[in-house]
């Protein structure tokens, strides 16, 4: 059972109870109709079946017994009596819970209607106490205003601050987490030892905050303690208003914040000394006031620094041609610098190598910044998303919230244009087929709005991109049945559950009954797989029936050059991603019988040799390394002859020969002209 | 080590989700269920309580009181749970030395952030 069925399970048992205890304290109150011990038990009875009933989601039985325990309070405080009316309509009453809490009766109907006339007719016609203003909710969450502020903040608590059990050192730990923030506290009402209590609060606070957060996010903060103290939140310094020459002056900002008169202010001023100090010295403000005074002018000063120090954001268009065209040079110029790396470390020439090592660090620089030029963060992809769910979900009457993570992540700008129709035909799936109805998903005791969350981070040299929607899910059972319907796979196939949601990217497939406009012609999952190879990517399939599916999409990084790790078996030489190799580790081969792992500080890692994997012919050495890599999080070691070491690898395709040669993601020139072939380690380890 | 909290409250459902909620969240819970309950269940450490104020026996508000009264728990934060329609009791509330309140119903998202925010 769910946790909120548990607690509904519970409400219902209480509030049976509860209902049987009320007909009995009220057949004891037609007897003895002025006990006022009785007629609290029956209020307090009303009022735990109002509370807990609105907490449980019984809105229906709350608001109808709201409507008899307000009758039952003016009782209570003796401005109605208990009359033979109000007894029979709050029996009346207490059997229309009981219905409402069968399941038999849905909310306001007839004899509800009648019940509440009734009562209503029985309170006298008085004005209605006041309602005080709705109490405010507990802390709401942030609103994210872009810019960021300086706030000034005063806090100054009431002596018996502690006798409510307020921690102000809680508050302002709270206060100073939403930004850069200085604490000035204000010493100079504590009296002396003799005439201290300790259990007062004798101190107040100054906080200069700059936050992005709102006035509201500030107040909030102080949400309990606002009513009985003094607080005042000014906002000093903003983003946006560099108009001013320079902020106000020490002394301006004293008098505005009432230490310190205007008149003064101005005796003082004809003499020399900084401001500050002479008033704290005339003992006219205290040095933490000054020192408050100051910290603002700082912090403002600073908080418009940077603010003016922000670069027009200014772009320039250029052509995605040209980007690329750029990106075959540096590659170019990334081997050439590899084949001088070489040749230096042969000559024994200090100078020498001195220069290949600058070189070496600028290309490596010139490298990274021309492949991150057409990197975009893909976040503005994620926005137009949530537009699409909106307008789609309701279109098919379903109540869908999209949630989005890792909108900074970063992609080149081809693949992010290339993912967005596989993205896009993902989502409408979710949507369509996985996302139930409100009505299926509340008959299935789920929240009837459907959550579908969208994330993008980086991991390994891979961008992961998830759907997960908390929807029906996937039967492997109905794939099966359906592809074997289709021809897809022969009836007498024997695949695991894993492979058999797999099917669902194969041409021809489909398993909505009718097509509708949003999805089902069957053309779409398979254009979609077909799409994300084509980006050298992955995709796959997780779901729990009735609970929802996770789609993940894995994409390489960058297509051009990678940091490689150089390994050679007999004469050939590989390149294995730095991005998947976590370290290597040397293999003295003792006895062959035992299983292929390797005990690595205590976790057992399994491994594979190369030399075996591509058949490579001649004996292995006595001491082999083993190189351990981390992919899909997955460890595993691939040994070989040698590692050599560390070498910027720009990728060259094989050609369309060697397209489906597994293991084998491409090949590069290495320093000294000959080639090396680079390792797919996730083909590798699948 | 983590914190304890004191539910009080007359009725059962609303200990039990307030229960779950807090020690979801890796709190320690002692559970009352009323003010005279509680006042016997004040041993050991006790970092914040969470009381109703209709209660029979002993109600949130004198509860408060004699929490307050204690030497060992004189400043322990104490959250109220208050209804819409009873902003007097509140008042008396905070007269009495409640820390804060929560308005009924709550979600346990909002008791969360109140219990977060007490206790630092």
């Amino acid at each position: 059972m769910s946790r909120e069925e548990l607690n509904r399970q519970a409400f219902k048992e209480e509030a049976l109870e509860l209902l049987g205890e009320l007909e009995t304290s009220l057949l004891e109150l037609e007897e003895d109709p002025a006990n006022d011990e009785v007629i609290n038990r029956v209020f307090r009875a009303m009022h735990t079946i109002k509370g807990s009933g609105a907490m449980f989601g019984f809105e229906d039985i709350a608001s109808f017994t709201h409507e008899v325990e307000t009758v039952f309070d003016l009782a209570r405080n003796g401005q109605i009596s208990v009359s033979k009316e109000l007894l029979d309509l709050t029996l009346l009453a207490r059997d229309h819970i009981l219905s409402m809490l069968e399941g038999e009766e849905q909310g306001l109907g007839e004899r509800a209607g009648e019940v509440i006339r009734g009562l209503k007719a029985l309170t006298p016609v008085q004005k209605q106490a006041q309602e005080s203003p709705a109490v405010r909710d507990v802390p709401s969450t942030c609103s994210t205003d872009p810019s960021m502020n300086t706030w000034r903040i005063r806090f100054a608590p009431p002596k018996n601050l502690f006798m409510s059990g307020t921690n102000p050192a809680s508050l302002l730990e709270e206060l100073c987490e939403m930004g850069e923030h200085h604490v000035i506290m204000h010493t100079k009402d504590i009296p002396a030892l003799s005439g201290l209590n300790p259990e007062d609060c004798l101190v107040w606070w100054d906080v200069i905050l700059t936050t992005a957060s709102s006035e509201d996010d500030i107040r909030d903060v102080f949400i309990f303690v606002e009513e009985d103290s003094d607080l005042t939140i000014q906002m000093v310094g903003s983003c946006q208003r560099i108009d001013e020459e320079s902020y106000k002056l020490i002394g301006q900002i004293l008098v505005e914040k009432n230490d310190i008169t205007k008149d003064a202010l101005e005796r003082i001023l004809l003499e020399r000394k900084p401001i500050g100090q002479l008033l704290s010295e005339a003992g006219l403000v205290s040095a933490s006031q000054v020192e408050a005074a100051l910290v603002e002018q700082q912090e403002v000063k600073r908080l418009r620094q940077t603010a003016s120090a922000e670069p027009q954001t200014s772009s320039i268009r250029v052509p995605a041609q040209k980007l690329d065209f750029l990106v075959d040079l540096v590659g170019e110029l990334v081997t050439a610098q590899a084949r001088l790396t070489q040749f230096a470390s042969e000559q024994n020439d200090a100078r020498l190598q001195a220069i290949s090592e600058e070189i070496e660090r600028l290309s490596d620089e010139l490298r990274d910044n021309t492949l991150g030029i057409r990197m975009l963060p893909i976040g503005s992809t994620f926005s137009r998303f949530k537009r699409l769910v909106r307008d789609l979900s309701q279109e098919l009457g379903k109540r869908i919230v999209l949630e989005t993570h890792g909108e900074d992540t970063e992609l080149d700008k081809t693949v992010i244009e290339r993912l967005n129709d596989p993205l896009v035909h993902l989502l409408r799936n979710s949507i369509d087929h996985g996302i139930e109805s409100p009505e299926e998903r509340q008959a299935r005791g789920k929240n009837p709005e459907g959550r579908i969350e969208l994330s993008a981070e980086h991991s390994g040299g891979e961008v992961l991109i998830r759907i997960i929607d908390d929807g029906a899910g996937i039967d492997p059972e109905r794939i099966r049945a359906k592809a074997v319907e289709k021809g897809v796979i022969p009836p007498d196939t024997l695949l695991s559950d894993k492979d058999t949601l797999m099917l669902i990217f194969a041409p021809g497939f489909s398993t909505a009954d009718k097509v509708t406009s949003v999805s089902g012609r069957g053309v779409g999952m398979d254009v979609v797989k077909r799409n994300i190879d084509a980006l050298r990517g992955r995709i796959s399939l997780e779901s729990v029936p009735g609970q929802g599916t996770t789609i993940s999409v894995r994409i390489p990084l960058t297509l051009a050059i990678i940091d490689g790790l150089q390994v050679q078996v007999e004469n050939s030489y590989f390149i294995m991603p730095l991005s998947a190799v976590e370290e290597c580790v040397e293999l003295i081969r003792k006895d062959e019988g035992r299983a292929d792992l390797i005990n690595l500080r205590g976790q057992m890692v399994p491994y594979v040799s190369l030399r075996a994997g591509f058949d490579i012919p001649g004996r292995s050495p006595e001491i082999e390394q083993v190189v351990v890599c981390n992919s899909q999080g997955r460890r595993i070691g691939i040994v070989v002859d040698r590692v050599i070491g560390e070498h910027q690898t720009v990728i060259k395709s094989l050609g369309k020969i060697y397209q489906d040669v597994r293991g084998i993601s491409g090949a590069t020139i290495k320093g000294d002209g000959s080639m090396a072939l680079i390792l797919d380690i996730a083909a590798l380890i699948a | 080590m983590s914190k304890t909290i004191m539910t009080v409250d007359d009725s059962a459902s609303v200990r039990q989700m307030v229960s779950l909620t807090l020690k979801d969240a890796g709190y320690a819970v002692i559970e009352a269920c009323d003010g005279k309950d509680a006042l016997a269940k004040l041993t050991g450490p006790i970092d914040m309580i969470v009381t109703d104020l209709n209660m029979p026996n002993m109600n949130g508000i004198e509860l408060i009181r004699a929490v307050r009264a204690t030497a060992q728990y004189k400043f322990v934060p104490i959250v109220m749970l208050t209804t819409e329609s009873q902003a007097s009791t509140k008042e008396e509330g905070k007269a009495a030395g409640a820390t804060g309140w929560i308005v009924k119903p709550f979600k346990p998202d909002q008791l969360l952030a109140v219990a977060k925010k007490l206790l630092r």
